[in-house]
């Protein structure tokens, strides 16, 4: 199976006469199994159409015009929009929100996830190139056209949660070339505060049977790496995890200190060096080449059923 | 960004927070005044954006006015860790009963504004939450609803603070709370926060960083400070060439070619994205390279960008050769990336397949761009050379030429 979404799953893309959304939606309908993109939203233009998908002006209208509840949405409104965009999916009882605008201020994305969360929906991003399920769905600019996105990934059994868009395709595009397909691939946003975590992405992976192993890509930067190491330790997590940490040389770099009171309510651990660390203490492997990824993943996932 | 001290002091006072008298002096006949205003001993601080400034001697001590434009003269002229100041504030020196602190962050695992309260105030709060966990309060707040001065009630009480203290401090730590989520910021502190002998509390001391993010719609905050655009407040004033890279970055709305940081080694690199140039900047230094910059590029950007980026990193002195990399794309086209590294060679009368140590982006137009460089003879690789290999290919090219 897959995680977040499957062939079945319908979205909105709002902001979708935008010339970025234009091309995104081209993107998701062509790819697998073709998108069930049921309607996009920009305020103004409703009676327009985009690759055939019905323009409204609000998101009711297109859940009304839909006839049921929708899935999703992928939100690529401008930042000082995105807010008010994404309280309106939720309000209209969208419960999965991939948020591609960049450069929104931290304190909207925590009101987004906030809301979220009295809502049961979810947040993936901001910042993020979305959602991919290897030849059935993508949700988001992810992997790029159908035919670039279809080379890179591939079905199979490993789950790819990145802090980079670009490093999903590229570190996915290796597992494929190793041939270890990808049950569901998430970029996740490199921003401060993001919708989802490694950590809060890792129950629903634990969950999908079709799923034997984790690669992560993460930076610089942040407490997300130590909340995985503590769930993987709270959680005796069956999925043996393989991570490849970018930007060590950050380490070295003057004025790169993320002291002050921010350590005190999180702990220190920004460094790439104190992440690697972390990992490691939890058992995930960190490896220092990309192209060593494929191997670890078999040798670890050999490891599992052998025990 | 960050802010001066100065800057923070009018942030929190016109959020109610009492405030000692002070005033902010660019020269040591303006210190005097002030200091005459105040009509009692003042302290003279250093307003520079960076720590350290006590133990560096950038804060004095003046009885009299005269004194107060001598030190002010002198603090004036004090360097601290390579920033001068841009001016001082002159402080009226307080009798603290008891110093507390009063802080507020993001707390980004719970994605909540945190309200932090010490009563060891005067120190680095990290020392405090190491030395004497149990002395600092927390409380997270909503993101949905205003901070209720209980909640910062209870952060204060939680450490056993009662009495005045308690009733004083309250509505201060809740006011900065408001403030904190009201202008966006990251960090705001309040350091030491002075009870003074006859039971008030005031700020002493004030650090506040706000969000980059949010500069736009905190304009009317930054005009009220005299802050402009131009200022952008970087942990490293921009060099030469990184101003150059921004310029080149800012020609057309089309696509990244930019955020250029400067090296001192040979190897020039034309990098990205944001993941990718920060993995093949790592590849580079495993494989013992040594490079020129740093820079990002992304969204697809035009032949024009990507050549007048191409052509800053090869006219950087010391770049022997450049290196073109990056990430599978699938956004930016390859084919333009190419036309621009060859054209940028091409006008600065270099062979573009002796200088461009290799060119390994694989993705959208791929096949396009391969051809181009293939009729210049550049050394290109697809997917199936990683992007560290394509690192250690760059590396071993310039030390070719270093030997």
């Amino acid at each position: 199976m897959s995680i977040l979404i499957d062939e079945t799953t319908t979205f909105i893309v709002q902001g979708i006469t935008g010339r970025e959304a234009v091309n995104l939606t081209r993107e998701c309908l062509d790819y697998g199994a073709g998108a069930k993109i049921v309607g996009g939203v920009t305020p103004g233009r409703k009676g327009r159409e985009v690759h055939g998908v019905p323009v409204f002006d609000t998101v009711a209208q297109a859940v009304e015009h839909h006839g049921s509840p929708i899935d999703g949405s992928v939100v690529t409104v401008p930042p000082a929009f995105t807010k008010d965009a994404v309280l309106e999916a939720i309000e209209n009882g969208i419960k999965l929100v991939v948020i591609v605008t960049e450069r929104i201020p931290r304190r909207d994305v925590a009101v987004m996830v906030e809301f979220a969360s009295y809502h049961d929906a979810r947040i993936i991003g901001p910042n993020c190139l979305g959602i991919i399920v290897p030849d059935v769905i993508k949700m988001g600019g992810i992997g790029g056209p159908a035919k670039d996105a279809a080379k890179a990934y591939t079905p199979g059994s490993v789950g790819v949660i990145s802090r980079s868009g670009g490093m999903t395709t590229e570190m996915s595009s290796t597992l494929t070339a190793a041939g270890l397909g990808q049950s569901t691939a998430v970029s996740i946003g490199g921003d401060a505060i993001i919708g989802s975590s490694y950590a809060e992405l890792m129950g629903l992976f634990e969950a999908d049977e079709q799923t034997e192993a984790i690669v992560i890509y993460t930076e610089p930067g942040g407490r997300m790496e130590a909340e995985l190491a503590r769930w993987v330790r709270e959680n005796d997590s069956r999925l043996p995890i393989v991570a490849f940490m970018a930007g060590r040389f950050m380490d070295e770099m003057p004025g790169m200190s993320f002291g002050h009171a921010g350590t005190i309510v999180e702990g220190k651990a920004d460094t790439a060096a104190e992440k690697i660390a972390r990992l490691a203490e939890a058992g995930i492997v960190v490896a220092e080449e990309i192209s060593q990824i494929p191997d670890i993943v078999k040798s670890r996932i050999a490891e599992r059923s052998a025990v | 960004m960050r802010f001066f001290e100065y800057e923070s002091r009018q942030i929190v006072k016109a959020a109610g927070i009492p405030v000692s008298a002070h005033g902010f002096a660019r020269t040591p006949e303006e210190a005097r005044k002030i200091a005459e205003e105040i009509a009692a001993p003042v302290v003279i601080k250093s307003q520079v954006l960076t720590g350290g400034r006590m133990k560096a001697g950038g804060v004095r001590f003046a009885d009299t006015p005269d004194e107060a434009a001598k030190e002010a003269e002198f603090v004036l002229g004090l360097e601290i860790n390579g920033h001068m100041p841009r001016g001082v504030l002159v402080d009226s020196k307080v009798a603290v009963k008891q110093e507390f602190y009063a802080g507020v962050v993001w707390d980004g695992t719970r994605k909540l504004p945190v309200m932090l309260f010490s009563d060891m105030g005067g120190i680095d709060i990290e020392e405090v939450a190491e030395t004497h966990p149990d002395r600092v309060g927390r409380g997270h707040f909503s993101n949905l609803m205003e901070v209720s001065d209980y909640e910062a009630k209870q952060v204060i009480a939680s450490i056993g603070v009662t009495g005045s203290a308690l009733t004083r401090a309250t509505p201060i730590l809740a006011r900065l709370a408001r403030l904190f989520v009201r202008h966006d910021m990251t960090l705001a502190e309040i350091n030491p926060l002075a009870m003074l002998e006859d039971g008030r509390f005031v700020a002493v001391d004030a650090h506040m960083d706000m969000e980059n993010e949010a500069r736009g719609r905190q304009q009317t905050l930054l005009k009220a400070l005299g802050v402009g655009d131009e200022e952008t407040r970087q942990a490293r004033e921009a060099t030469p060439f990184e101003l150059a890279g921004e310029e080149v970055d800012s020609q057309d709305h089309r696509g990244v070619a930019g955020n250029v940081t400067e090296f001192d080694g040979n190897l020039g690199l034309v990098i990205g994205a944001g993941g990718g140039s920060l993995t093949l900047f790592d590849a580079v230094r495993a494989h013992g390279g040594d490079p020129a910059n740093y820079c990002e590029i992304g969204g697809n950007p035009s032949v024009s960008k990507a050549c007048g980026l191409a052509k800053l990193v090869l006219q950087k002195p010391g770049v022997e050769k450049i290196a073109v990399m990056m990430s599978i794309v699938s956004n930016t086209r390859v084919d333009i990336v190419a036309r621009g590294v060859i054209k940028a060679c091409l006008e600065l009368g270099y062979d573009p397949a002796e200088k461009i140590a290799i060119f390994r982006i694989p993705g959208a137009w791929e096949d396009e761009g391969f051809k181009i460089l293939a009729k210049y003879g550049v050394e290109y690789c697809d997917r199936s050379v990683s992007m560290h290999e394509a690192a250690r290919r760059a590396v071993e090219k310039i030390q070719g030429v270093a030997a």
